[in-house]
């Protein structure tokens, strides 16, 4: 039984540059892979909406990847302030992305609905002051 | 290019199809053009290669030069292209921007380096220079080459706004020589920098740089001459090779305000378009303009994408690259100190005022002809018709004064006369012309 491809990215909050690398290099990975478009796109849009808000929010984190034969797994874990309301935080339009990277078309306020959306499954485990980790699957086809 | 033909302008006229309609002169925003004997002309000194009246001209007339593919492609061994992020756009239909990378690989490039990339390299770096400060403020983007051109003929005190950097072309193309000779093994006179252009603009600052003493581009392909033998090639691919390495803010570049975004900063003013553009720099040397940090000026409607040499109309295109910017890394190059080293980041020399068009080396001379203009222009009816072959009816005073036109140019002006000879030679009063209404006080 062969083991599972185990990937490790770490986020840095580096000015917002390096900001969806780590979601970029999965996706291509995974067409190295020969994997489902349909797989692939959910995949790169839903850890990238998580990235995106790892550094917009918390100062950069931790993303773990684990890709089986049938499905794959991506947690992401920062440090940062926590989410405070996160049913309203799930809302189509929320946001409190600061304004200076609205110019780069961030801060629509549709992150979370998007990982929703794209992952077959979303769990979000935060604290307020502590940090949050998101746990996202999405299956093979 | 032989010995004799030296170049000046990308912008050029084909006589056969002008008609004279003087849609052009009326135009341009340096009223650099005039129609003598019903064809155009455009005056050297003034042209700042904009494109304007190749985008107005009702009988495609105006054309911009370009170098062709089959002329250049038999000089070099090895063959890069340099895509600017403006042709993304041109095509329906596309989610990954590696069909237009690939497809030139099979259009007959060795290799492929986006400009995108220095674009974000230059971000980078122009990033660094705002923070450590020692620039001007408010900083104006040295990207379009028009407006550089526009600002060194009209507005001598903005000159030191000008951002002192290579443009992105200059440095992919520096980059990609050295990156070339690595993967081929050959010297540099083998290897072929091309760039695929969207405007004329860029053609005329490759042949003559701003600020560069030299260039590593070769040769300037408008996107209009390959669109067609391209878009062949693209259509043939099923599955294409993994060649971009851009994030979104060096592809945002071809729109306007995506250089200013990759800033990170919020004081900025992006503007396009040569009217408004103008419009900005006037209050800017009004001083008028003190809390911005940066400013973004594009000749071009929509930045650009909306360059005379695109297919695509400006506003098509910029939605579609908004669209392949999305879910990209922000930014996929960085610069470093070896590129500050090895690649030259900065302009040879600063840009000096270099006016276009001066009455005179002497202040006095130059009071004195501005004077007889002024008397010279109160004499025309203030139209503004065109029908002398200038822009306006001071632009034909200014000619006159420069000894490059006559009073009875004008058609209203040449009427008075034939009138006032028509009643000489008939021995009477000439008759009556009926009073005129409007236009400049006698």
């Amino acid at each position: 039984m062969p083991e599972n491809l185990k990937l490790h990215y770490v986020v840095e909050e580096d000015d917002f540059t390096s900001a969806g690398a780590a979601s970029g290099d999965v996706k291509k990975l995974l067409r190295q892979l020969g994997a489902n478009p349909d797989v692939i796109r959910k995949v790169a849009i839903s850890m990238y909406e998580g990235e995106i808000n790892m550094v917009i929010h918390a100062n950069g984190g931790v993303i773990d990847v684990e890709i089986s034969p049938t499905r794959i797994t991506m947690v992401l874990t920062d440090h940062g302030p926590g989410i405070p309301d996160v049913e309203a935080a799930m809302q189509e339009g929320f946001s409190t992305a600061p304004d200076r990277i609205r110019s780069l078309g961030f801060g629509a306020g549709m992150g979370l609905p998007n990982m929703k959306k794209y992952a077959d499954t979303l769990k979000i485990d935060t604290v307020v002051g502590k940090g949050t980790t998101i746990t996202m699957t999405v299956n093979m086809k | 290019m032989t010995e004799q033909t030296k170049f000046s302008h990308s912008v050029t006229l084909d006589v056969d199809k002008c008609m004279g309609c003087t849609t052009c002169i009326r135009h341009c925003p340096m009223e650099a053009i005039r129609v003598r004997d019903g064809k155009a002309c455009i005056t050297t000194e003034r042209c700042i290669d904009c494109g304007e009246c190749i985008r107005v001209c009702p009988h495609k007339a105006k054309q911009a030069v370009f170098d062709k593919w089959e002329d250049n492609a038999g000089r070099f061994k090895y063959r890069v292209a340099l895509p600017a992020p403006t042709l993304y756009g041109q095509f329906n239909n596309l989610d990954d921007v590696d069909y237009v990378l690939t497809g030139l690989r099979r259009f007959g490039f060795d290799m492929v380096f986006e400009v995108s990339r220095a674009a974000e390299i230059i971000s980078d770096y122009t990033r660094k220079l705002i923070s450590t400060g020692g620039l001007v403020t408010p900083v104006i983007s040295s990207a379009c080459p028009a407006v550089v051109r526009l600002i060194r003929a009209r507005f001598p005190h903005l000159c030191e706004h000008v951002l002192p950097i290579r443009a992105p072309i200059h440095l992919a193309a520096a980059i990609a020589r050295r990156e070339a000779m690595e993967r081929s093994g050959l010297p540099s006179e083998d290897i072929g920098i091309f760039f695929i252009s969207p405007c004329p603009a860029k053609m005329t600052d490759v042949k003559l740089p701003l600020g560069l003493e030299h260039t590593d581009v070769d040769c300037v392909l408008s996107i209009s001459d390959i669109y067609k033998d391209l878009l062949k090639q693209m259509n043939k691919l099923t599955e294409p090779e993994m060649i971009s390495r851009s994030g979104l803010l060096g592809i945002g570049w071809a729109t306007s305000g995506g250089e200013s975004a990759g800033l990170l900063e919020e004081k900025y003013l992006a503007a396009d378009g040569i009217d408004q553009v103008i419009k900005v720099l006037e209050e800017l040397e009004d001083e008028k303009l003190g809390d911005l940090e940066f400013i973004e000026l594009n000749a071009c409607p929509g930045g650009c994408v909306g360059g005379a040499a695109a297919v695509e109309n400006p506003f098509v295109a910029k939605a579609r690259i908004q669209m392949l910017r999305k879910y990209l890394p922000v930014s996929r190059n960085k610069f470093t100190e070896r590129d500050m080293d090895e690649l030259h980041m900065d302009w040879s020399f600063p840009l000096q005022y270099s006016p276009d068009a001066p009455l005179s080396e002497n202040m006095t001379e130059a009071m004195q002809k501005m004077q007889r203009i002024e008397q010279i222009a109160a004499t025309f009816p203030g139209l503004d018709c065109g029908a002398c072959g200038a822009p306006s009816c001071r632009a034909l005073a200014e000619d006159i004064v420069r000894g490059n036109a006559n009073r009875t140019d004008c058609l209203f002006i040449l009427k008075k006369r034939l009138e006032e000879l028509f009643g000489e030679v008939r021995g009477g009063t000439a008759p009556p012309s009926p009073e005129r209404t409007g236009g400049k006080k006698q």
